[in-house]
């Protein structure tokens, strides 16, 4: 097999208890298309960073043209030739174009100086090249490119540096049809050379059409890896999930007619004119690409984002606007998409951040009382089967679903009338996922509306009563249940294309 | 499952204890105990005496106030380097207004005022100026010392008022009042951090203000009261001073508290970016100084070293802290 640039023998690794990879083993070839699948939290991003060198693996090895590799970082994956292409590239803002794809190898004139017109020149050329010559300028400063254009410039960069396998992490979320086209294009070319290419994604059909062949990982192992051809998308997922979708979602409970929570014309930075209506026992689902303004929606309903217009009304409440409390005190509750960050004290215990909205129902006169917090937190742990040796565990070594559900229970004990989850199954294994499906379902037949964000297509449809898709801060789709066309809700989900050179503002 | 974790629980014991003082709590203890027994047998003619233990524990009061609060406020996620200015300021302000009225509780209350405006200063600036903490605190804490100089014209202010005088000299049972005054501090913060819901929003605070915020609170409020409360603070330790040494002094005797204050807080447990740290961490951090301080006296450590040795404490503090962050 003097083809393969990349053979990775039976990895494994582990963060903490969670086994983000056990025992996979693939090969990547010269001048193929490999396309890398699988629910989020599969362990793709796991596996990517352990070829790009950012962490070694607990077990197993990884062998370069056939002889075994250690690297040591990044670095130096890269000086070996493998570069990946991340979803948000890496531009330099107030750089020029010519700096960003020549960074640390700018060509100097006596030893410290930049060459200029050397730089100029050389950029010129590549950009000639990769034919982006009418659209980029060499001098002009990174700040105003929109993604298309900042990949294009993390390609360039990746390939003038001499990279021979080449990965691509979602490389069409945040691209128009036309860009994206033009993207496939360009890897084919990339293949041609010889390069070898990764190639991860969420989008099914782009895959069978882009991809040599296909590897499918579910829960940290291979569950599938064979050639492209004769894939269909229901095959592809029915390996990545583990059995029929349908199997994973209970059905659906009537949908009242009773409104819960009002949104009209809610405007703010990020998103302007959101108006809808959500009722008792009705799960609304967003849709819409990485950026399309989803989670600064619910930010903004939340109020923790200042509104600019608009009003929220809850069960005839008016929230005002930048108000965590009063949205809270009302009966909202709104479980965010990046659980280290903005959900989850890491140093602290299950309890503590169980309890953290309901200090009145865990405290006489200010004071804290552990009894009535283990009591509440206790019953409500069982019933979600949160796994931990016990509710003064931190929550920082629990696993990404068990994390999940300590969130969702800080909202059950607050008994909201209306809870917005965003992405509540990112990071989550398959077992729990339908866990909190159920869940879900539960909470809606109790009386509650939920809207749920996601960007799972096969978790939004098999979730809502409704979706609504976003794209650039607005609504762009209503679709209602049975009725959920993918391709239609897909189309929705497109940015407007920009006009191009847009140098005068 | 509650079963399993109450079993859990039966089991070890031993674990149990050690996680209840905190690990951490566990190792100044023995940090303590080394130090007790090197300065103990240096010296062992003094170094257990009354009067000496006595000495140490005088010598910590003031600190120990200063490092609890500080404690608080890194806990919140914020830093107040101010402090060591506010003790000064306020040990003039209280020294003139018993001058002028003669009264020690007008003293007291123009102490606990000052010291409280002038957290109010801090925390206004921090929050709704939107200045960075160290920062702030920087450029404030020149301000304060600056007021200082200006109302006592760079003087010391003598204080002849014997009740005021009882505070820093007066013993009750046989110790100190500065002491019992440390041990009210304590045990209040105790409460206030440990057991009451603010003081546990505090910790969710600095652990992570988004989560915080998005849990409903009020953030800028929090930050605002706990900077008016380190300056409260100060202003005890203000009158601890004064009381002590029957004057009010702009800078003698509260330059360099705000460093001390702020090596104990990070020697007793506390991390860089906020939610994390105990009061009897910071307890046992003072007492850990107290006594280096002690003993270096003791064994006739020049002056220099011993300043060198406490900015060393400050920096191994924060880099013990770190590396304990990162590894969990």
């Amino acid at each position: 097999m003097a083809n393969v640039i990349l053979q990775v023998d039976a990895v494994s690794k582990a963060f903490g208890v969670v086994r983000a990879l056990s025992g996979v083993s693939l090969d990547v070839r010269r001048g193929e298309v490999l396309a890398l699948v699988g629910e989020n939290g599969a362990g793709k991003s796991t596996l990517m960073r352990l070829i790009e060198g950012v962490f070694p693996p607990d077990s197993g090895a990884i062998a370069m043209d056939g002889a075994p590799v250690a690297f040591a970082g990044p670095r130096d994956a890269h000086a070996r030739g493998i570069r990946v292409i991340h979803q948000e590239p890496e531009v330099v803002p107030h750089m020029t174009v010519g700096e960003n794809i020549y960074v640390g190898q700018l060509p100097r004139r006596a030893g410290v100086l930049l060459d200029g017109g050397r730089l100029a020149a050389q950029t010129a050329r590549l950009l000639a090249e990769f034919g982006m010559g009418g659209e980029l300028a060499p001098e002009q400063r990174c700040d105003r490119l929109g993604p298309a254009q900042r990949q294009m410039i993390e390609i360039m960069r990746a390939v003038h540096a001499g990279g021979r396998l080449i990965a691509f992490d979602e490389p069409t979320s945040s691209l128009t049809d036309a860009e994206a086209r033009r993207l496939f294009r360009l890897i084919g070319r990339l293949r041609a050379d010889g390069a070898a290419i990764v190639y991860i994604s969420h989008r099914l059909p782009e895959i069978i059409d882009l991809a040599d062949r296909i590897a499918v990982l579910r829960d940290g192992r291979l569950a599938d890896f064979g050639p492209a051809a004769g894939a269909t998308e229901a095959g592809i997922t029915r390996k990545m999930v583990g059995r029929d979708l349908s199997e994973m979602f209970p059905p659906r409970a009537p949908v009242t007619e009773r409104a819960v929570l009002d949104v009209e014309g809610l405007t703010t930075e990020a998103v302007s004119n959101i108006s809808f209506r959500l009722h008792a026992g009705e799960v609304l689902g967003i849709g819409g690409l990485m950026g399309a303004g989803r989670s600064e929606l619910a930010k903004g309903v939340f109020g923790f984002d200042r509104r600019l217009a608009g009003r929220v009304t809850l069960d005839g409440v008016d929230l005002p606007s930048g108000d965590t409390a009063a949205a809270i005190l009302a009966g909202l509750g709104f479980a965010p998409e990046d659980r280290k960050q903005e959900a989850l004290l890491l140093l602290q215990s299950i309890l503590d951040n169980a309890v953290l909205c309901i200090p009145d129902r865990v405290s006489t006169r200010g004071l804290f009382r552990r009894r009535k917090g283990l009591a509440i937190v206790g019953e409500i742990a069982r019933r979600l089967a949160i796994k931990a040796p016990s509710l003064d565990t931190p929550v920082s070594r629990l696993s990404g679903g068990n994390q999940q559900k300590v969130v969702l229970a800080r909202w059950l004990a607050r008994q909201p009338k209306v809870l917005i989850l965003d992405e509540p199954t990112r990071g989550v294994d398959v077992g729990a996922k339908s866990e909190i499906y159920g869940l879900i379902r539960d909470l809606t037949r109790a009386g509650l509306g939920l809207i749920v964000i996601s960007s799972e297509m096969p978790e939004l449809i098999g979730l809502s009563d409704r979706i609504l898709v976003m794209a650039g801060g607005r609504i762009t789709g209503a679709f209602t249940a049975p009725d959920f066309d993918e391709e239609a809700i897909l189309r929705a989900a497109m940015p407007p294309s920009p006009p191009r050179h847009k140098e005068s503002e | 499952m509650t079963h399993a974790m109450t079993r859990a629980a039966a089991r070890i014991p031993f674990r149990t204890a050690i996680d209840r003082v905190g690990l951490h709590n566990v190792s100044l203890i023995f940090a303590l105990v080394c130090l007790v027994a090197i300065f103990g047998s240096l010296r062992s003619d003094v170094f257990f005496s009354n009067r000496n233990l006595l000495n140490i524990g005088m010598g910590v009061a003031i600190l120990g106030v200063l490092a609890i609060s500080q404690t608080a406020v890194i806990v919140s996620g914020g830093l107040d380097i101010s402090v060591g200015a506010i003790v000064g300021l306020t040990t003039v302000a209280t020294a003139m207004a018993i001058e002028a009225s003669g009264a020690a509780g007008l003293g007291i209350a123009a102490g606990l005022g000052l010291g409280a405006l002038a957290g109010l200063v801090n925390g206004l600036l921090i929050t709704y100026g939107r200045v960075n903490a160290i920062i702030a605190t920087l450029g404030t804490m020149a301000i304060f010392r600056g007021v200082a100089f200006i109302l006592s014209d760079g003087q010391s202010v003598s204080i002849f008022d014997d009740t005021f005088r009882w505070i820093g000299v007066g013993r009750v049972l046989g110790l100190p009042v500065p002491i019992w005054v440390l041990l009210a501090v304590a045990i209040g913060f105790w409460v206030f951090l440990h057991r009451s819901v603010v003081g546990r929003n505090l910790y969710a605070i600095g652990g992570n203000p988004v989560v915080a915020r998005l849990s409903g609170m009020n953030l800028n409020r929090y930050r605002v009261g706990m900077y008016v409360l380190s300056g409260c603070m100060a202003g005890v330790g203000g009158i601890l001073l004064a009381a002590r040494t029957g004057s009010g002094q702009p800078v003698s005797g509260s330059e360099g508290l705000e460093l001390e204050a702020i090596t104990a807080a990070f020697l007793g447990g506390c991390a860089m970016q906020g939610g994390k740290g105990t009061v009897v961490g910071a307890l046992l951090a003072v007492t850990i100084i107290g006594v280096l301080n002690n003993g270096m006296i003791l064994t006739a450590v020049p002056t220099f070293y011993q300043m060198l040795a406490k900015g060393t404490l400050l920096i191994l503090a924060v880099l013990v802290a770190e590396y304990r962050l990162n590894r969990t």
